[in-house]
């Protein structure tokens, strides 16, 4: 089949996908809709739709992530009249009324419309792109996200896909490289690496055999980037692979998928039978000489396996450790054949620019750092989800803009960027740029993508303590540096957590740091001291105040604070000791409560129970 | 479970895969996806299969956080202890649930009922915190509502 009929009978699909004689309704269904309850919200709405008779003219479809995770569950109701609303936090109680009020009536439910979502503007309700939380977005890797069925790639033909592909098979493997390097793509896993210059030594290796494989290991506690589009969008994601097998001259990629993500396997599976039924995949892929097959493997929980030589073992089935380089896996990777690996996010980004060129994908970002970054926005943020910015951007915009501001109104702290490689910044940076360069003089890192929001409630030797307890639990014990590193910083900062800290340990850190940066194997170890250095550097005064005064300013280690009761604001209703699980308060209805010292387990229930502010930490 | 009755359905699996390592984290894991844990009798075939030592596997095997030795109880319960979860107060999930059920991670009850399982990140990071029941995703738990949940369960 050419890829014109391919492309002809994608568009004939994608107009039944919008027809206006039918209505239509998208539910946003990846992992973190279905935890909000989607698959609930759809049956009712198969449900109340039979009731009223409508369900045999009404197409209902699970979309990917629209990158909204706070307004889940998402649902886009489109009508006859091709209007078309995006309802946010819809529960299943409120489907009947959604259908009444748009389907039946042809108005809009105003308490859960966020916005109009078809092209002409609707007078009544802002357009989605001109909400506050889209505005500063531009979005190349999540383009498919949440508009498509993920499930078909008919759909994915029909908005592009696969012609960036049909376009590298037109061109030679090393103008697709130069294509690349013209982008200015970098790789998205962490690194930041040139990929047309990856691309390029993995190229000039001479051997019988090469492989490509697609880094989807996700490992970083706290981001979700990778998964939402493998969920959302498999196909830009496999194209990519495509596209750099053609330009290294592999034959076989493989997907390494951590095994936490069963629906983005499943969907990845079902995209990979999709290819080979149309000649995507296989021998002579759209009548080219260019031949191809993927294989999916599935991680098993090991955080170093998202590193690069520990993944490649992991694929031969051996322990997950990582091996000195070089020799660099361009050279000598996957079962010993030059081998080329990249991010999912990189591969997604590498279908735009193959589809659209390398000019336009330049034109956005910084001069270093081209291009858009996705980002996983979490932790004490109002607005939680996924985004994806121009490279540049400033933090405030990020955080204020697109994130509405830190949760409850409570006062922003820092930001942790690059997961357990990576740094806090703190307040004061709030206008720094976001690309590779800034991030890293303020002494974090881009990372992954991830992005957790920290309030005033968070103790920053806590933090670091939180990150030395995963590094530590997942250092694969190879080098030294690491395995005794991560330890020693660990007990280090328990200790200083529980009240036992001593003034010479701050300059121990120090020193233990530097020798992990310098002495460790892996990136694991390089950067684990990284989170420790970081609130070092800018919290110092916080370690400080653990040390010699043993308080925790921010109340939360347990060792240093307890729970009171200010009599004064305490209604006596009672809450508290409600959600008091260890049955440490009592009082009289309408009187004030006390909390026993001696059974408080300091979980602080009770504070978030209260209404009236009347739990005090001290 | 593996044992005497079993040993049919195992070696049908085994059936289906090659004799190259490659298969041997795969392997491992529908073995385990199948009859929900590890044992040494399904160790051992597995090793056999694939001409590996017993050694070999177990290396292997307990390298990956994935892989338990010990049957899980009836209802799984994996507690989210990623970044995202840990600011919004996962500790104290991961302690209403050691409390309610008496178990520690890694542990599995006395009855057989419950397993609990602490994990870095789900993905779900949106909705923190998380709590996995039996493979259902719960979000924006508390304490409380996870103690509900189990007793829901029961
Ligand atoms: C401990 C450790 C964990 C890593 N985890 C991931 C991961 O989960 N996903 C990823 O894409 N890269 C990860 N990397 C980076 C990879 O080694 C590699 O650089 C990356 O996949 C290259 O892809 P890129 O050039 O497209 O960024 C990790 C590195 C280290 C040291
Ligand atoms: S941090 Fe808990 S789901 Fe990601």
């Amino acid at each position: 089949m050419s890829f014109q009929t391919i492309q002809q009978q994608a568009k004939t699909e994608w107009e039944l996908f919008d027809r206006p004689d039918r209505f239509r309704i998208l539910v946003g269904s990846a992992t973190c809709g279905r935890a909000a309850g989607s698959q609930e919200v759809i049956e009712k709405f198969r449900e109340e739709l039979a009731n009223r008779h409508l369900l045999a003219e009404t197409d209902i479809y699970e979309v990917g992530c629209l990158g909204l995770c706070y307004a889940e569950v998402l649902v886009e109701i489109q009508g006859k009249d091709g209007r078309r609303i995006l309802y946010q936090s819809v529960e299943p109680r409120r489907v009947a009324d959604l259908i009444d009020a748009q389907l039946v009536q042809g108005g809009i439910y105003e308490p859960l419309a966020m916005a109009c979502t078809q092209s002409e503007t609707d007078t009544s309700i802002p357009a989605f792109s001109d909400l506050e939380i889209m505005q500063s977005q531009v979005r190349i890797v999540l383009r498919n996200c949440g508009i498509i069925d993920p499930t078909n790639v008919e759909h994915y033909i029909a908005r592009g896909g696969y012609s960036g592909l049909a376009r590298a098979l037109q061109m030679s493997a090393d103008q697709v490289i130069e294509e690349i390097q013209q982008s200015g793509l970098r790789g998205r896993g962490g690194a930041g690496f040139p990929t047309g210059m990856k691309w390029s030594f993995a190229r000039r290796t001479e051997s019988d055999r090469k492989y490509v494989i697609c880094n989807a290991d996700e490992g970083d506690p706290g981001a979700f980037m990778d998964r939402s589009v493998l969920e959302g969008d498999p196909h830009a994601v496999l194209e990519g692979l495509l596209v750099a097998g053609y330009a290294i001259g592999a034959d076989t990629g493989y997907v390494y998928c951590r095994a936490e993500y069963p629906l983005a396997i499943e969907r990845l599976q079902q995209a990979i039978v999709q290819m080979h039924e149309k000649g995507l995949l296989g021998a002579n892929i759209l009548g080219s000489n260019f031949s191809f097959s993927i294989k999916i493997k599935k991680g098993a929980g090991a955080f170093v396996c998202g590193e690069e030589t520990s993944l490649m073992q992991s694929i031969e089935g051996k322990r997950g450790m990582p091996r000195s380089k070089p020799p660099f896996p361009a050279v000598s990777g996957l079962f010993e054949k030059p081998t080329n690996i990249n991010n999912v996010e990189t591969l997604a980004a590498v279908s735009a620019i193959m589809e659209k060129g390398a000019a336009w994908y330049a034109g956005y970002g910084t001069e270093k750092s081209r291009g858009t970054k996705t980002f996983a926005l979490a932790g004490k943020i109002t607005r939680t989800g996924l985004i994806e910015v121009p490279m540049g951007i400033s933090l405030r915009t990020i955080i204020e803009d697109i994130g509405g501001g830190v949760l409850d109104g409570k006062t922003f702290k820092a930001v942790q960027t690059g997961g357990p490689s990576g740094g806090c910044i703190p307040a004061q940076y709030i206008d720094l740029p976001v690309d590779y360069e800034h991030l890293a003089e303020v002494g974090s890192i881009m990372g992954s993508g991830g992005m957790i929001v920290i309030d005033e409630a968070s103790c920053m030797v806590d933090m670091a303590r939180y990150f030395l307890t995963f590094t530590e639990n997942e250092s694969c014990g190879k080098c030294v540096p690491c395995r005794m590193g991560t330890q020693h910083l660990l007990n280090i900062l328990t200790d200083i957590t529980q009240g036992k800290g001593k003034p010479e340990h701050l300059d121990t850190l120090r020193k233990i740091g530097a020798t992990m940066k310098n002495g460790s194997l892996c990136g694991l170890g390089q950067t684990a001291a990284n989170p420790v250095l970081t609130t070092l550097t800018h919290y110092e005064d916080e370690y400080l105040e653990h040390i010699d005064n043993l308080k925790c300013p921010a109340g939360a280690c347990r060792s240093l604070i307890h729970f009171s009761i200010d009599a004064a604001q305490c209604t006596g209703c009672g809450a508290c000791s409600r959600a008091c699980p260890v049955d440490a308060i009592s009082g009289t209805r309408k009187e004030p409560h006390a909390i026993d010292q001696q059974t408080c387990i300091c979980c602080g229930s009770c504070r978030d129970a209260c209404k009236f502010e009347a739990v005090l930490v001290s | 479970m593996p044992g005497q009755s079993t040993d049919s359905s195992l070696i049908s699996l085994l059936a289906e895969y090659g004799k190259e390592r490659e298969n041997l984290i795969p392997l491992l894991q529908e073995v385990q996806e199948r009859f929900q844990f590890l044992s040494p009798e399904a160790v051992r075939a597995v090793a056999d299969h694939l001409d590996l030592s017993e050694n070999d596997v177990y290396g292997v095997a307990t390298f990956y956080a994935q892989f338990r030795f010990v049957p899980p109880g009836l209802h799984h319960i994996k507690v989210c202890e990623g970044t995202a979860c840990h600011v919004r107060g996962s500790d104290h999930i991961l302690e209403a649930v050691e409390r309610s059920i008496g178990i520690k991670p890694g542990q599995t009850s006395e009855d057989g009922s419950y397993s609990l399982e602490r994990v870095a990140c789900f993905g779900s990071c949106a909705l923190a915190p998380v709590v996995v029941v039996d493979d259902k995703v719960h979000g924006r738990m508390t304490g409380n509502k996870t103690q509900k949940l189990i007793e829901e369960e029961e």
